[in-house]
């Protein structure tokens, strides 16, 4: 219990997006003048995005209260009236975390982790520090049980038990692949070689995607946690972690965890007296999305271009500088600590079959709720639509989630019951990805969005093996042509003989998986591909060169603002009388709808 | 070396443990095509027309770098394995110049073999197409890079067998070439003009200078030499075309030199028939060389050898023989100086 | 453009000598070098080459193959003229002309000054404003030929980016 009250403000990139420092400095300022004697402190992501900017007060023998989208401008008042006065703002607060005493009028605010939907339905385990802790702050996490999972395993445990364990929980990698874990390590573990490495995967590279992102800011320790065991399983005593350089903050956190863990002898030599050495490095990315490809990625820490290289041999054998590595992503290693904290039996004992734990997703899209949710696997698509995201806004209707990033694929509203692991989603064409879910209404045009997912792999594609360096710029030529109103009968069928090309016979797994938003779309969405070639029409209204614009003679006031608007002079009409919009010479820039007071300019698909 | 015992196109294999499909393959006299492969580079798998299905497998793997396993059931033209082949050489016809009526390749191109077994006619998916300068600055070899399917051979033999990494990829994705650093010609690059690359190219993308014009594939004899250059004795095949040779193509089978070459023997077999080569001895006479017999030249040799060694003693003479005759002759030739009473010999061999 | 004669090889021989007992580091240290120098110096490349006994062919492989890497100086600030249809029939052409005489630059380029790179974007979404540009975040829509040295004068002055 803490003597003194703390405030804890969200700072990790999404919070420091939102304002979190203007916050953070605001509420300096309200202590200093009010002579306020309370901790001030940080925390990363608690996944509640809508909310940034979280601010969080805890006075002593009183619940956490979790204030949300509190601006700089109102958060001096809502500190010194919650610590002074013990009032707590209705405007701003979210829900209490958890034992305490409030005064009676408050006992209506939710219990943040078991009464606000958004978290109603989600088991956070990986995501355990993230929103608790100071993720700069090595105690903090050693007070949540940090590093006891490595001494226990350092201090009672052999290698191959730990591997057994591992195999024992069922983890799978959670960075897209969903290969067995354990079974990795193993490999790893028994190839042979005088040196051997743990490398994490830190390169999120998916559009929409954000966990890693948030771990690292939020709990760096438990990815090294989760190396040094790796480390002490396999046999390894050196790791590198390849972060992205997108993402400075977590680069900055992950440097600051290792030097702290190093100085508590989390890391180093002799880790906690015992005959073991592990040693961590951070390297940063250059701006490669095929980075985020293992072998890609070992090239690129090689100092080379990251072009994949053919497996086998698989990394376990022959990895980084040639040597046995064992490579997993950032929220893999997070997860470790919790296998052997809980136990493999518990860990296997929530999810599926064959998906056990959880998975964090990053909602976004048409949804009312967005952020970081971490759920048990076998949840369904419904549940975290509507459950956890709160359904779509106003009264939109849901036509599709698109799972997985570039590398998924979008399943459709018949689809929602389906479970979420790693097998169903890729009999339905889609995959786990790294766990980007965006949620599309009816507003959303379906070829445009495969195309977008083809613009970004097309540009990421590395160059090196034919069917993606070439295939995938000529789907992408004919989505484009497609959603332009040039798009022929048999494009349809060039776009599925070019994806099942692409998917069997691409050399990565970035090539393997850049036709799926295609292919999934043509399979549930064949009528919107069919609309824009055969009738030239966008359902969805969103392909502009298939939109004609049109003025409504009945809302037009004939005020000429459009006529100025328009750059090209394609709006005619006298004034006070209905305009008239020449649709040979409109570009479709839009302008005039900007300018249009009475509503009148319609586009029409 | 353990053996390993699978099926292939029906029909029973039996390969080495390590052995790759390809190799399996071939062992057994299946023929698969390849683009990036070859046997003196390291395995990138890169070109995907080497595809094969294997019962039971994921995707359709590249035999090239794809291990052969005990009990595999591999096929290497199922209908799943042709269209696929046939899918990647329609992208790659959709990025390359087809101007095969007048392409030095057109004969031994791989691109049109495969084209040609496959049935690709033309691309099915026309789109933009690469536009890089065409270069044909130094004297040896031009580069087409328009042609190039990225194969990547060519960078892989100058930096794993030459050494000179004078070429690399450069950008990526669809923009991707072989460049030297900052696009330079290669002559200003570290390129040693060995023409292994040139050898390598599937396709018309490098092309040998010299032999532009002369000769269409299917009108030319190889002839197996020695290279006359220096004592190594690299061996390699004369290109001949109505008596004249038109070229030169490396020898991979060859115990000396294993295909390897170097711009002389690679690139110098015009002075052959050049007009300004030297067919009879020369004297100079009152500053001007005149056209002798041999009993003169040789004459005359003998007549200052002897002047020579009487005037100032044999310690006087010198003899630098050529590196372009064979040991033998070098070997007598020393023996002569020697006998001649001096030790000072040498010759040009510093290649 | 750097003078090779004068060129700061210390530099690159320092960053050379904190990273070499690393292996593979050569993305560090391009990265160490960019920070220096802004970009990617040609001599600085070929002075690394040499130290790390690498084909230069490599490096440069490396540098064109990740799109943090600029192998050309960057100015102090990014012009980007839209290419976009409206911009294109509202004369964005006039505009892309004048700023070229005035910069004494092409597309890609970067004035001599260092103060401004020069590029064109598909599109940015202000039709409205047809024909617009962009310095840095800042958007000038509207634009005549004659307002282009008006708005450059302002970066010129230390100002700009109140539009």
């Amino acid at each position: 219990m803490t003597a003194k009250p703390k405030i804890i403000v969200g700072l990790g990139t999404c919070g420091i997006a939102a304002g979190g420092q203007d916050v953070y400095q605001a509420i300096e300022k309200a202590l200093a003048e009010n002579n306020i004697d309370a901790e001030l402190t940080q925390t990363g992501c608690i996944g509640a995005c809508e909310n940034e900017v979280l601010v969080d007060i805890q006075k002593p023998g009183q619940p956490r209260i979790t204030y949300g989208k509190v601006p700089p401008e109102e958060v001096g008042n809502v500190v010194t009236e919650h610590i002074v006065k013990d009032q707590i703002s209705r405007d701003f607060v979210l829900g209490k975390i958890g034992e305490g005493d409030l005064p009676a009028e408050y006992e209506d605010i939710p219990v943040f982790f078991e009464e606000l939907p958004f978290y109603q339905k989600q088991n956070r385990l990986c995501l355990r520090n993230c929103g608790f802790i100071n993720p700069e702050i090595i105690d903090e996490y050693v007070a949540r049980e940090g590093y006891e999972a490595l001494k226990k395993v350092i201090t009672t445990m052999k290698p191959e038990e730990v591997v057994e364990e591992v195999k024992k929980s069922g983890l799978r990698g959670r960075g897209g692949g969903g290969f067995p874990s354990g079974l990795k390590w193993e490999f790893t573990m028994k190839a042979e070689g005088d040196k051997k490495y743990i490398v994490c995967n830190a390169d999120e590279g998916d559009p929409g995607a954000f966990m890693d992102r948030s771990i690292l800011e939020g709990d760096p320790h438990s990815v090294l946690e989760g190396m040094a065991i790796a480390g002490y399983a396999v046999g390894a005593d050196e790791g590198y972690i390849y972060c992205r350089a997108e993402y400075p903050l977590a680069v900055k956190r992950l440097k600051l965890a290792i030097e702290q863990a190093k100085e508590k002898n989390f890391l180093g030599n002799n880790i906690l007296g015992a005959d073991f050495n592990f040693d961590l490095k951070v390297k940063e990315g250059a701006g490669a999305f095929v980075c985020g490809e293992e072998t890609a990625l070992l090239m690129s820490i090689e100092g080379k271009r990251g072009m994949p290289r053919p497996r086998p041999p698989f990394p376990a054998q022959k990895g980084l500088f040639d040597k046995p590595t064992c490579l997993n992503n950032v929220e893999t290693f997070g997860n470790v600590p919790v296998v052997f904290l809980k136990g493999a039996d518990y860990f296997a004992s929530i999810g599926t079959e064959g998906s056990k734990g959880t998975k964090v997703f990053a909602l976004t899209g048409s949804i009312n709720r967005t952020g970081l949710a971490e759920v048990p696997m076998g949840i369904t698509i419904q549940e975290v639509v509507y459950d956890i995201a709160g359904g779509l806004p106003g009264d939109g209707e849901f036509k599709a989630v698109q799972v997985g990033g570039p590398s998924g694929g979008c399943i459709p509203k018949d689809l929602l019951h389906l479970p979420i692991d790693y097998d169903s989603l890729t009999d339905a064409g889609a995959m786990m990805g790294s766990g980007g879910l965006v949620i599309m209404g009816l507003d959303t045009c379906m070829v445009d969005i495969a195309r977008y997912f083809l613009t970004f792999t097309q540009s990421e594609s590395c160059g090196k093996c034919t069917p993606c360096r070439e295939g995938t710029k000529r789907m992408l030529e004919i989505l484009q042509r497609i959603t332009t109103g040039e798009g022929e009968p048999e494009d349809i069928e060039k776009l599925k003989t070019l994806g099942d090309a692409i998917s069997s016979t691409s050399l990565c797994g970035l090539g393997q998986t850049a036709p799926n938003p295609v292919l999934t779309t043509l399979r549930y969405f064949q009528d919107e591909y069919e609309k824009h070639i055969f009738d030239k029409r966008c359902p969805a209204g969103i392909c502009v060169d298939l939109l004609i614009y049109a003025i409504d003679p009945e809302l037009c006031d004939g005020c000429r603002r459009c006529v100025k608007a328009c750059p090209v002079d394609a709006i005619s009409g006298e004034k006070k009388e209905p305009h008239v919009i020449d649709t040979e010479a409109c570009i479709k820039c839009g302008a005039c709808l900007e300018k249009c007071k009475e509503e009148a300019i319609k586009l029409q698909s | 070396m353990s053996k390993i015992n699978l099926t292939i196109n029906g029909q029973p294999v039996e390969a080495r443990a390590g052995m790759t499909i390809l190799e399996a393959a071939e062992s057994a006299g299946i023929e698969i095509p390849t683009f990036c492969h070859d046997p003196q580079l390291v395995g990138v798998g890169a070109c995907r027309i080497c595809v094969v299905e294997v019962e039971g497998g994921r995707g359709l793997p590249a035999a090239c770098v794809a291990p052969a396993g005990d009990g595999m059931v591999i096929n290497t033209e199922s209908e799943k394995v042709v269209q696929a082949r046939k899918a990647n050489l329609s992208l790659l016809l959709a990025n390359h110049p087809l101007d095969c009526l007048t392409c030095e390749k057109s004969g031994e191109c791989k691109l049109q073999d495969y084209c040609y077994r496959y049935g690709v006619a033309e691309t099915d998916y026309p789109g933009e197409v690469k536009e890089i300068p065409f270069e044909d600055s130094n004297p040896f070899y031009e580069r087409d890079m328009n042609k190039c399917i990225l194969c990547g051979k060519c960078s892989r033999v100058c930096f794993e067998v030459n050494g000179a990494g004078a070429i690399d990829y450069a950008y990526r994705g669809f923009k991707s070439t072989i460049a030297p650093a900052f696009e330079e010609p290669v002559e200003n690059s570290p390129c040693v003009f060995c023409g292994m690359c040139v050898d390598l190219c599937p396709t018309g993308a490098l092309n040998p200078k010299l032999s532009k014009g002369l000769g269409r594939a299917w009108e030319i004899d190889k002839v197996k030499t020695t290279c006359p250059y220096c004592g190594t004795g690299c061996n390699f095949y004369l290109e001949v075309k109505d008596d004249k040779i038109v070229g030169v193509t490396p020898d991979y089978d060859s115990p000396v030199n294993k295909g390897n070459l170097c711009v002389k023997g690679r690139f110098g077999w015009d002075f052959v028939d050049s007009p300004e080569r030297l067919t009879k001895p020369l004297i100079k006479k009152e500053g001007k060389f005149v056209e002798a017999s041999w009993e003169e030249a040789l004459e005359l040799v003998a007549s200052k050898i002897k002047e020579t060694v009487d005037k100032n003693g044999p310690e006087a003479l010198a003899g630098l023989s050529s590196a372009r005759v064979t040991n033998e002759e070098n070997y007598l030739f020393q023996k002569l100086i020697r006998m001649l009473g001096s030790n000072n010999v040498d010759h040009c061999a510093r290649l | 453009m750097i003078e090779e004669n004068d060129f700061n090889y210390a530099a690159v021989d320092k960053i050379y000598e904190n990273w070499k007992t690393q292996k593979g580091a050569l993305i560090p240290m391009l990265q160490e070098i960019q920070h220096e120098f802004g970009y990617l110096p040609r001599p600085a490349l070929e002075h690394l080459a040499r130290r790390l006994r690498t084909p230069i062919s490599q490096i440069y492989g490396v540098c064109t193959f990740y799109s943090q890497f600029h192998l050309k100086p960057r100015g102090e600030h990014i012009i980007r003229v839209c290419q976009g249809t409206a911009c294109h029939v509202r004369g964005i052409a006039k505009i892309a002309m004048r700023l070229e005489e005035e910069l004494e630059v092409e597309v890609g380029d970067t004035t001599e000054d260092m103060l401004f790179t020069y590029e064109s974007v598909a599109c940015v979404g202000c039709c409205g404003l047809a024909p617009v540009m962009m310095v840095d975040e800042a958007t000038y829509g509207r634009l005549t030929p004659d307002r282009v040295p008006d708005i450059l004068n302002e970066y010129q002055r230390g100002e700009g980016n109140d539009s």
